[in-house]
């Protein structure tokens, strides 16, 4: 029997927290906004909106609201681009007092046509902030005028801060991408190829998917969002299929897509050799193509014995770790599971931001007995998770990186501002490399001594 | 001057908001915790961006207002996160400061505050709101702000000491730069009083029990015994006084005021420290002599190096300030000296800095990076100093950035840069003076190959690189 945790959280946190015990059938809270003063993790609107709209790298990203919103965004993740650059600029208009007053409208409308005349954009996104919000500035308005006069596109962003959380924001996204992939939709034309949707080509991750799908010989149309542009975003409705990694962010665009366009969506994952070889399995099987089932039983064969190779010698280093993990989405945390097991690595304890009630149920199928799974954690929580559990490693955000290390505790940056690829076979590699990097650091030795006292 | 606000876009933020500059000031006060109000993305947005820059854990609360919250007031929300926050954390302050959102709605914190602390029967936890709505001005106004109120709420003309202390209002310096002004005040035998205190809660040693808030910062019973100070020296050389908390001991308690420029340059230092030796009645201690002395010997060995640097120097102002007197006073003709915070008097106090040379600087307010880019290319400049955002030039134009201020994202170790007094100028100087030699080195052979070497008929081509 394994005992309940001794739960150290307040009262009404503890729907929301519960220890893998895998014959009571008991749901985690989740979905829920978050608890006032408990310092949550999670983010806003805006910034779920942005974080999937930023990698469209000819966009040009204009957030309508007080500075803030802009400065703590400009350019902090990792996402690549093979061409333009514009997106890693952060437009503002940077509104004051007067403005709060007597409404941004105009200076929003000046701020458009300044953009115009600077640099020529085709393509504007323009982000609604809490105070654009509260004094009700008609950003659609605004924006469509503007289209009318500079003949471009003008697209709102519904991401009023505190109008929701960060899941509100992705679908504000998604919403504003819709409006651009409908704009050349012609259902006359023959579907051909595949979206890819839910990557953000952080650390080259999309070019990794990309050289797969070439190697493969299956055509991608349009990538959502990582290293994307506009031209190719309007192509999008014409693809046969559409693969969806990150659910938590794009699962909407993909059902959306299907209702509109009649484009169906796979769930794929290309965190893991298992999963990775799974989602191309699944894309062949869903194109149906005989010779392509074979090619990609070839590929994977060769890729998935030189990096199983790889991997033994990491496994023997990492083996009997214990692993923290708390990430944005549940995507990405069932993931981790399934690549800790891999190693023979065991996960003490996950959460997840934004995770849905059946993705935490997937999460309770991978961990042993005695994992705490947790929603909306704090900072407080991980703690004293991590120290009850004996973690080693923390997989998590940039925020959580100086608690795993004030614990004495490892860390894998699995977060956006990662700078190496840890998808498909390639990412295989270097997350056990990073695993190896932190876990057997000469430096935890020097502390052991004084962790012990 | 120029002021960039004229344009109504702002590209590439070369500030931050208000409430970013409350939760700095209130990292140096002993055992407490911020609680913004307003949604949860900036309590995030900012916890990141400390976090990052210090390598530190960074909580800070949030109401989590949502829309109900926006549409009928947040009140039992704030309140409902003070009761969490005291139950998780059990601070000795609490600062409770807004966001955009709740001034916006027109949330009156003072009132909320007042009734929690009555309606919990509070007594012993000094909790102080601060408005700070993020289109309200800079982090540089809000640091301030938030120092103002912290003096205005808690000093008092009572003191429980016998020998008297000075106040020493810290800009937004780092953790080794507060240590090291501790130690001159202590070669001083002063008792004093910082405020606010980074030194330890922003740069924690490891320690086996780690503490959700770390030790150090200012005390409370400190800051009330402020009033009864025989000086304050403010490192806010271009504060407003309504903004600054020396000011208000002055006016409140009459603890005489001496506003000097960030101690970061000879001049600038040599104010401080022959300050302290007056208010201290004592010479100026061997110690520090000989430190002053290595820091000429210093500025001579480099000087010919420096005199080829033109800089770009941005950020917050009084840095940027203290930035340009460095580099003025060692023959680095500033260039282009600007700031995102609107200050209207910096071109006159900036001017009287650059006498020495035949060009005037380009000086900016409420400056962006697209304007500042703009200037760094107009006016030949071969080095920036300031944060890490700055890099964005570097990346598009390749000139090298030397890394001070906040925040600094890119590198490790922002918590232990020393830039203050004669040692820490002397460091910062020489790594100015490395970064335009190391330019130099890196290209002299070739810009020389190229500039004077007349091909001979039928020779090969050198190769470089």
């Amino acid at each position: 029997m394994i005992r309940s945790s001794s739960i150290k959280a307040l009262e009404e946190r503890k729907g929301f927290i519960i220890t893998n015990e895998k014959t009571v059938e008991k749901d985690i809270k989740c979905n829920e906004d978050s608890l006032a003063g408990v310092v949550s993790q999670r983010a806003c609107v805006y910034s779920g909106a942005r974080v999937v709209l930023n990698p469209i790298t000819d966009a040009y990203h204009l957030v309508h609201g007080p500075i803030g919103c802009a400065s703590y965004t400009w350019d902090i993740r990792g996402s690549l681009s093979s061409g333009a650059e514009v997106y890693r600029n952060s437009f503002s208009t940077d509104l004051g007092e007067k403005d709060i007053i007597f409404g941004g409208e105009c200076k929003l409308s000046l701020a458009i046509k300044e953009l115009v005349e600077r640099y020529q954009p085709e393509l504007i996104f323009v982000y609604s902030t809490c105070v654009v919000g509260v004094i009700g500035d008609d950003l659609s308005a605004v924006c469509k005028s503007a289209e009318r006069e500079y003949g471009i596109r003008v697209v709102p962003v519904q991401s009023t801060g505190f109008a929701g959380n960060k899941i509100s924001g992705y679908r504000a996204a998604c919403d504003a991408l819709m409006d651009l992939i409908k704009e050349n939709n012609n259902p006359a034309e023959e579907k051909e190829g595949i979206n890819i949707l839910g990557d953000y080509n952080l650390a080259a991750e999309m070019w990794i998917l990309q050289g797969y799908f070439q190697q493969l010989g299956i055509k991608v149309v349009a990538k959502f969002t990582g290293d994307s542009s506009y031209q190719e975003i309007k192509k999008a409705a014409k693809a046969k299929l559409n693969i969806v990694q990150c659910a938590g962010s794009m699962g909407y665009l993909g059902k959306e897509m299907e209702k509109e366009f009649g484009i169906p969506f796979i769930k794929v994952s290309f965190f893991g050799i298992k999963d990775t070889i799974d989602s191309l399995r699944k894309i062949a099987d869903f194109l149906g193509d005989r010779q392509l089932k074979d090619r990609v039983e070839k590929f994977v064969r060769k890729k998935s014995v030189k990096v199983k190779q790889e991997l033994e010698f990491y496994r023997q280093r990492l083996k009997g770790s214990r692993a923290a993990i708390y990430v944005g989405g549940g995507f990405k945390a069932i993931s981790l599971i399934k690549q800790f097991n891999d190693l023979g690595i065991e996960t003490v304890m996950v959460g997840t931001q934004t995770g849905k009630k059946e993705e935490y149920r997937e999460m309770k199928e991978l961990s042993k007995e005695g994992t705490v799974i947790l929603d909306d954690a704090n900072p407080s929580e991980l703690e004293n998770f991590m120290k009850e559990r004996g973690a080693d490693i923390l997989v998590g955000g940039v925020k959580d990186r100086a608690l795993a290390y004030k614990m004495g505790i490892a860390f894998c940056d699995h977060n956006h501002e990662r700078k190496h690829p840890l998808s498909g076979f390639e990412g295989v590699i270097n997350f056990a490399k990073e695993l190896d990097m932190t876990i057997n650091s000469p430096v935890w030795q020097l502390l052991r001594s004084d962790l012990n006292d | 001057m120029i002021n960039k606000n004229l344009q109504s876009i702002n590209v590439n933020p070369c500030k931050m908001c208000m409430p970013m500059g409350a939760a700095l000031a209130f990292k140096g006060i002993e055992n407490s915790m911020v609680l913004m109000h307003g949604s949860q993305g900036c309590s995030t947005y900012i916890r990141r961006h400390i976090s990052t820059h210090f390598n530190e854990p960074i909580d800070i609360a949030s109401s989590s207002l949502n829309e109900k919250g926006t549409v009928y007031g947040g009140e039992e929300n704030l309140k409902k996160g003070l009761k969490n926050l005291l139950k998780l954390y059990q601070p000795g302050v609490i600062g409770v400061i807004t966001t955009c959102l709740a001034e916006t709605i027109g949330e009156d914190i003072v009132r909320m505050v007042a009734e929690f602390k009555r309606e919990e029967e509070i007594n012993d936890l000094a909790m102080i709101p601060v408005a700070t709505p993020g289109y309200g001005g800079s982090q540089y106004e809000g640091y301030y702000l938030t120092l103002r109120r912290i003096v205005e709420e808690l000093a008092t003309a009572q003191s429980r000491q016998s020998s008297p202390k000075i106040n020493i209002i810290t800009g937004n310096l780092t953790p080794a730069d507060i240590r090291k002004i501790k130690r001159i005040l202590n070669l001083f035998d002063f008792n004093y009083t910082l405020l606010p205190d980074l030194s330890e809660t922003c740069d924690a040693p490891f320690s086996a029990d780690y503490k959700k808030i770390a030790r150090g910062g200012t005390t409370i019973k400190d800051i009330e015994e402020m009033g009864t100070a025989v000086a304050s020296i403010e490192f806010g050389f271009l504060v407003d006084d309504n903004l600054s908390p020396a000011w208000f001991l002055e006016k409140e308690f009459a603890v005489p005021l001496y506003r000097l420029p960030l101690p970061i340059g000879l001049k600038n230092v040599d104010s401080f420290i022959n300050l302290l030796s007056r208010l201290a009645k004592k010479d100026i201690p061997a110690e520090i002599m000989a430190e002053r002395g290595r820091m000429l010997d210093g500025m001579i060995d480099s000087h010919k190096y420096n005199a080829e640097g033109r800089a770009a120097i941005f950020g917050e102002p009084d840095l940027v300030y203290a930035l340009t007197a460095l580099c003025a006073e060692n023959g680095i003709f500033p260039a282009v000296v600007a700031t995102g915070t609107k200050i209207l008097d910096l071109e006159k106090k900036i001017s009287k800095l650059t006498d020495n040379f035949t060009e005037e600087p380009i000086i900016i307010h409420q400056a962006d990076f697209a304007v500042i880019r703009k200037h760094v290319q107009q006016q030949g400049v071969n080095l920036l100093i300031g944060h890490s955002d700055g890099n964005f030039i570097t990346e598009k134009d390749d000139i090298p950035l030397v890394r001070t201020g906040f925040p600094i994202h890119d590198r490790i170790g922002a918590q232990r840069e020393l830039s203050v007094v004669y040692e820490g100028s002397m460091r910062l100087l020489d790594k100015i003076t490395n970064t335009i030699l190391q330019a130099k080195h890196n290209s002299y052979r070739q810009d020389l190959f190229e500039r004077y070497y007349l091909p001979v008929k039928g020779g090969g081509k050198h190769v470089f690189g």
